[in-house]
């Protein structure tokens, strides 16, 4: 198929993602919404799979009926009472996705850790940061809302100092990967881990009562992470979706607050406030 | 040029992700969370695109494992928002009165 049959193809499926989201915040419409939005999703695969690009099938098979067998297994065992868990496995599975689909992007531009843009170089190493941080967040989200950490606060002292110092580092780390034309490839790894460092740091200090608000936060840079790997390969579905979802998620992290009659900051920072005091 | 278009469209899709949730139920939180979290495994496309294009095996294998990990969140995602749904349609057992 050529690229505009599909360019046209995904603007449809972005017009089914929008109505589908809509449909989702009522009642009375939200299975309908659901659905559409996941008919949506499967024609978007289709499509691409049909794209000229493509000249293997073999590992895409493998991997999508694996996958697609992981998701459904889990998705039908899980327990009604575990499902806000599940969710949050299922967003860290998204933002490990995204991590790699920008790391794979690298290699798209010229080769082997061939020189890119700066543009291109910056959003991949946006998706490889979020894509990190909601993979391991959501792992610690998970866990505390499983009830395999504890629940409470596990902030130690001068907790907040080590984030900081940490989030200092990858800032420089991703700067000086973008400003270098010849990079080098070890210091991508040092941002992959340092994102999925960043992501235990960020959820750890947080309450298990509070995890529904992270995991929805979570949820957002997800699709923020998403957003930013489409740039990375140029892809508009992947933009318009990701940036839906990071969008709405915010919006639906902040009615949450709202409900609990605290702000996000609140929620966010409260760990590091009760650690305070000990240090 | 080719940024300026994306970065258009990504300024449309955020003012109208922030748009269309405005007033939600509190009982749709979840569920709403769930849905917008299989939407996000869109990244599947970008996952397909890197395995399946010709870009060496470390591409291909980054791709492949992307794929698997983004399936998990579609496939997972849409099963659990629809098993969240039909739960509240035992409970309010009028699920098409407005529909």
């Amino acid at each position: 198929m050529s690229p505009e049959i599909i360019g046209g193809i995904y603007i449809v499926t972005a017009a089914m993602f929008i109505y589908g989201l809509k449909r989702l915040g009522s009642p009375a419409t939200a299975v309908g919404g659901n659905l559409i939005s996941s008919v949506a999703m499967l024609i978007a695969v289709i499509v691409t799979m049909l794209s000229q690009q493509i000249v293997d099938y073999r590992w895409i098979a493998v991997a999508a009926v694996l996958g697609s067998i992981v998701g459904a297994v889990a998705a039908r065992r899980v327990a009604m009472t575990g499902m806000p868990e599940m969710v949050a496995l299922f967003n860290g599975s998204g933002g490990i996705a995204s991590l790699l689909v920008g790391w794979a992007a690298l290699y798209t531009a010229n080769g082997e850790f061939g020189i890119s843009s700066p543009f291109t170089l910056a959003t991949i190493v946006l998706s490889i940061l979020i894509g990190g941080i909601t993979f391991t967040g959501s792992l610690v989200a998970w866990a505390k809302l499983a009830e395999k950490l504890g629940s409470g606060s596990g902030a130690f002292a001068g907790q907040r100092y080590v984030t900081l110092l940490l989030l200092a580092i990858t800032i420089v780390c991703s700067v000086m990967i973008v400003a270098s034309p010849a990079w080098t490839s070890p210091l991508i790894y040092v941002v992959i881990g340092l994102s999925l460092a960043l992501g235990v740091f960020a959820v750890i200090p947080i309450g298990g009562a509070d995890m529904p608000v992270v995991i929805s936060l979570l949820n957002s840079y997800s699709g923020l992470a998403a957003c930013a790997a489409g740039f990375a390969i140029n892809n508009t579905i992947l933009i318009v979706a990701g940036a839906l979802v990071g969008a709405a998620g915010i919006i639906l992290t902040n009615i949450m607050c709202r409900a609990m009659n605290r702000s996000l900051t609140n929620v966010l920072f409260s760990g590091f406030a009760t650690s305070g005091p000990a240090t | 040029m080719d940024m300026v278009y994306l970065g258009f469209i990504l300024m449309l899709s955020v003012f109208l992700g922030f748009e269309l949730i405005s007033k939600v139920p509190a009982t749709l939180h979840t569920p709403l969370m769930s849905g917008a979290n299989a939407i996000s495994g869109i990244t599947v496309v970008g996952a397909i695109l890197a395995a399946g294009a010709d870009l060496g095996s470390w591409a291909t294998g980054l791709g492949a494992l992307a794929v698997f990990f983004a399936m998990i969140n579609v496939v997972g995602g849409y099963m659990v928002t629809d098993r969240m749904l039909s739960m509240f349609k035992k409970k309010d057992n009028s699920p098409k009165e407005k529909s």
